[in-house]
């Protein structure tokens, strides 16, 4: 490990968001959950990152954490700590997050079948956050309703605010959950797998959309799939998601060029790729994520890793630096792919 | 409007209609039911016979049935619901119409006493789903579902009136005699009694429903806009959880009349009930089958506009009626 | 995270002498608010129901303790209260209990006695020295005869009328509807009070007013369930058989038909009891001397209540206890068998 260590990919002095060491446990009837289990990362103003695992990985619980919608409680214990802007998300009473949730940090959820209130106009789902953080009256409140379904590509945008969410297709409702998300101009967007729910011929729109908002806007966006295609050029970083912690993390770039992570690679593997021929089978991982419940000790990827060794299942591999990256990156693995070989270059 | 919801809106109607003309045949026919002889009730037995078949010629008693219903019918729907077989006999319509505004008030006021007890109730509940007041809240509300009104009322007299003294014995204050807040006084009392039974009720299906809504994704997201709990609850979650409480607010209409009339018998007051259960313990006919009709007639009419308002509730099935 | 696994079965031997310590704590409690003379009846009623808590809680860890998790305490009181008034009922003529109706022959019996729960008049007496426990037991036995006549007669009336209406539809459907509309368009008590203003108040026909109140949901629960099952495959294969139309409804159909409406018949049960206490509570059901729950809690009224509450305290507490237990079976019955998993 020759080169330098550093705790967190960083490119600004004073980060937007930094979480150090974020642990989320479930307490469940059968025991234990650690679905995010020491996670550190940070983000600087304008930058783009994305998130990405298997179901299940905890990056949904991840991304609700940072948001701090999920709290210490009595069903859940959160560790660790992350800063918005300077607060202390955790450390803040249920009052003082709230004045950040819209503000500094608003979210985008999977579903818009799901996320819109079906008893709601939607001019009102956007009008009622800019009068609650914003002090806006009725009149100012209608007319920023309409400018947000206007910013987000909604035709007619004053009619559609009369209108019931169930009046509106897939698409329209997520342009809406975004509106919705950017009403109060928040400095970081967390979506939270904001296309999984809609058509393909709608999920590169919606992916746009939210990339030239967020350059337009300077928000810094936290985008969350399980799927690696839809992250591809669209974010600064990626930081990948394995059963709870971060098994690597990088430039965009690095990532997809010099995977060095065994379960990056696998992923990256089973991206489909319009030059391949047809019926070719895609690489699948095999084996099951492991029990969240009851994970495995040391490295928790090991029992479906191909180059797995007794020092993988017996000790857990830290976060070091990437050989021959010299932007940041991380790697949690003992036996890093391509290292040897860059090693002797 | 479209044509299809006009010839819904028609149709419904119709079987209205229905309903209450084989109502109104059945409140008819207790006359049919009824043992004895009303003109001997009337003037008593030992006169002579002349007198009897005069008197029942006079009440058009002596005429086919048919002919006695069509004549009733006529005179219900102009407003003479006939007259009292018991002494003063006062007109049926006179006592009815003295007699629903304090029924109704008592009703009215029970149910907005239930509701706004009912709400908070179950809102606490759901939102501390599993919590200690969750689980009193639940035993509590099961363990007033199984007292009846009768028993209730009693038991609130002997608590509220008799060891604490706060509100006065009977005697009613009619609104109209400009005392509202003595009115109110005597009628909170019974209103309670009305609303114990319901409130139990509302705070049970809302809770459940609430629980339901309160795991969607559109409350996360307006936690994830910033609105505060109690905001949430009441301006997200309450709407979209009150479908099961407006059917069972029509379903308990029927019980919230019962117990309306029990509940001013109990407490003397110039209501329906103590209307309807004096003529019936004198087996005064004619006032029971006024009353009865009345009250028919209110109820049928209430639970049709009940399904008229679950276009507001949810604009999904509002689509369908405009 | 072992401190957060779930503890093992063979650690229960201390929880169960635990519970049934506070299971006897509770009891001893209940014993002592109950009859002890030095304190004031609130602080007595207070101990007596901290009392039954405890032996609730207690009752419940023994229970859960020995026959698993699932165990329901509050369903087996329940039972344990029904079976328990069930004999009561049976044995009531043998039982040894104070006069129950004759006025003439209590002369010599205090009035208005207070519930001592030991002696002759362990509940107390009322203003005439009759003996409130026999007349409560035998106010139970007409209240309950009722309660099941008109549910069994409902329920079979009712039942089979649904299913003809279900299984023929068209016009008989509608004519089914509307007469089942218009029952439902008076409410309950009302036309309780409208039919007892015409009829006797003997026990058959206040039983089969009851029922009517019955007939309306039956009619609805079991056309809307042989709706249901009227197009299933098996039904289709009988037909397709040659079997007659009677054959199907009773053969096919009805054995679907007969658990949602059981579970509503439970249900309904309670309705009843309190339809029925509160008709004779308005003076219009079974009439003085023969007891009801409803008639005496009526000699209450007024004054007498003020001065003497446990005239109405006695039966307004079999009421309550009796209804409760119905409403908790009935809870168990409907869970069991979901009546609510076909569309009303």
């Amino acid at each position: 490990m020759g080169l330098p260590e550093r705790e967190t990919v960083t490119s600004a002095p004073v980060p937007l968001l930094q979480a150090t060491d974020v642990a989320t446990v479930f307490r469940t009837p059968r025991g234990a959950m650690r679905a995010v289990d020491g996670v550190s990362l940070s983000l600087a103003r304008g930058e783009t990152l994305g998130i990405v695992g298997e179901s299940g990985s905890g990056k949904s619980v991840l991304g609700r954490t940072l948001m701090g919608l999920i709290t210490d409680g009595p069903e859940t214990s959160v560790t660790g700590s992350v800063l918005l802007g300077g607060n202390d998300v955790h450390a803040l009473t249920p009052a003082g997050r709230r004045t950040l949730w819209g503000t500094e940090v608003a979210m985008v959820f999977q579903d818009p079948m799901t996320s819109l209130n079906p008893v709601k106009k939607i001019g009102r789902h956007l009008s009622e956050s800019v009068r609650l953080h914003l002090g806006l009256s009725r009149a100012e409140s209608r007319d920023r309703a309409v400018d947000l379904l206007c910013q987000v590509g909604i035709p007619e945008p004053a009619r559609r605010a009369g209108q019931y969410p169930h009046e509106l297709s897939g698409g329209m409702r997520q342009r809406v959950v975004i509106a919705m998300a950017l009403a109060c101009g928040p400095r970081l967007l967390i979506a939270d797998e904001p296309t999984t729910a809609l058509d393909v011929t709608v999920q590169k729109q919606i992916l746009d959309l939210l990339q030239s908002l967020g350059e337009e806007l300077r928000m810094a966006t936290i985008l969350i799939s399980h799927d690696l295609g839809t992250i591809a050029g669209r974010t600064d970083r990626v930081a990948v998601m394995y059963a709870g912690r971060l098994v690597e993390h990088a430039r965009t770039a690095e990532v997809f060029d010099n995977p060095r992570h065994p379960y990056s690679r696998a992923l990256i593997a089973s991206i489909p790729h319009l030059d391949l021929s047809p019926h070719t089978l895609l690489p699948a991982i095999e084996g099951r994520p492991p029990n969240l419940l009851n994970p495995p000790a040391g490295c928790r990827f090991a029992p479906r890793c191909v180059v797995a060794t007794d020092l993988c299942t017996t000790q857990s591999p830290a976060l070091t630096g990437r050989a021959g990256d010299d932007t940041g990156g991380a790697v949690a693995c003992h036996h890093p792919l391509g290292a040897a070989k860059e090693a002797t270059v | 409007m479209s044509a299809a919801a006009l010839r819904r809106l028609t149709l419904r109607v119709l079987e209205l209609a229905g309903v209450l003309f084989i109502v109104s045949v059945g409140v008819f026919s207790l006359v049919v039911l009824l043992p004895g002889d009303p003109a001997v009730d009337i003037l008593g037995a030992g006169r002579p016979p002349s007198e009897y078949a005069e008197l029942r010629h006079d009440m058009g008693l002596d005429q086919p049935l048919h002919t006695r219903y069509f004549d009733w019918l006529g005179g219900v729907l102009t407003g003479d619901l006939g007259r009292s077989v018991v002494p003063p006999q006062s007109e049926v319509s006179d006592r009815v119409v003295s007699a629903l505004p304090v029924s109704a008030e008592i009703a009215v006021l029970g149910l907005l006493i239930a509701l706004l007890i009912a709400v908070p109730l179950a809102m606490w509940s759901a939102y501390r789903e599993g919590g200690i007041a969750d689980r009193i809240i639940g035993a509590g509300t099961f363990a007033v579902l199984s007292v009846p009104s009768f028993l209730a009322g009693l038991l609130l007299v002997m608590v509220m009136v008799n060891s604490l003294g706060w509100f006065p014995r009977s005697e009613w204050v009619r609104i109209g005699d400009g005392d509202l807040l003595g009115n109110l006084h005597h009628a909170f009392l019974p209103a309670l009694t009305v609303a114990l039974v319901e409130l139990a009720m509302f705070a049970r299906v809302l809770r459940g429903d609430l629980i339901v809504t309160l795991r969607e994704d559109f409350i996360l997201a307006a936690r994830a806009k910033g609105m505060s709990p109690l905001r949430i609850l009441f301006s997200d979650a309450l709407r979209p959880s009150s479908f099961s409480l407006v059917t069972l607010l029509g379903l308990s209409l029927g019980r919230l009349i019962g117990s309306t009339v029990i509940v001013e018998y109990l407490f003397s007051l110039p209501g329906m009930g103590s209307l309807v259960v004096n003529a019936a313990n004198q087996g005064d006919y004619p006032m029971v089958q006024g009353a009865v009709l009345t009250i028919a007639v209110i109820y049928v009419v209430i639970n049709a506009g009940i399904d008229f308002s679950y276009g507001y509730l949810d604009p999904r099935t509002r689509r369908v009626h405009v | 995270m072992s401190e957060i696994a779930p503890r093992t079965r063979t650690a229960l031997a201390p929880p169960v002498v635990v519970a049934t310590a506070l299971a006897v704590a509770g009891l001893v409690l209940l014993v002592f608010g109950a009859t002890t003379p030095v304190l004031i009846a609130p602080a007595k009623a207070a101990i007596a129901l901290l009392g039954i808590g405890l032996f609730l809680n207690g009752a419940s860890r023994v229970g859960k303790a020995l026959a698993g998790p699932g165990f329901d305490v509050l369903f087996w009181a329940s039972a344990a209260w029904l079976v328990l008034l069930a004999l009561a009922i049976v044995f009531v003529d043998w039982l040894p209990l104070g006069e129950d109706r004759d006025v003439a022959a209590t002369v010599t019996e205090p009035v208005f006695g207070i519930p001592t729960f030991t002696g002759t008049h362990p509940l107390g007496t009322n203003g005439s020295g009759l003996d409130l426990l026999a007349r409560s037991l035998y106010g139970a036995r007409s209240s309950l005869l009722i309660s099941l006549t008109a549910v069994v007669v409902g329920t079979i009336v009712g039942g089979l009328i649904g299913i003809v209406a279900g299984y023929f539809r068209k016009a008989v459907d509608r004519v089914v509807g509307m007469a089942t509309n218009s029952l439902l368009a008076v409410p309950p008590l009302i036309l309780l009070i409208a039919l007892a203003t015409v009829l006797e108040p003997r026990l058959r026909n206040v039983a089969l007013s009851l029922s009517l109140l019955t007939i309306p949901g039956m009619v609805r629960l079991s056309r809307a369930t042989t709706v249901a099952y009227a197009n299933r495959e098996f039904v289709t294969a009988a037909r397709a058989m040659g079997a007659k139309r009677s054959r199907i409804m009773a053969r096919e159909l009805l054995p679907n038909v007969l658990l949602p409406i059981m579970s509503l018949a439970v249900v309904m049960i309670s309705v009843l009891i309190v339809a029925e206490a509160s008709l004779s509570f308005l003076g219009l059901g079974i009439q003085p001397p023969e007891p009801t729950w409803g008639n005496m809690i009526a000699e209450g009224e007024g004054d007498v209540f003020e001065a003497h509450p446990h005239i109405v305290l006695v039966p307004g507490a079999f009421l309550f206890l009796t209804v409760f237990a119905f409403n908790i079976v009935g809870e168990k019955a409907r869970q069991r068998w979901d009546s609510r998993s076909v569309k009303l």
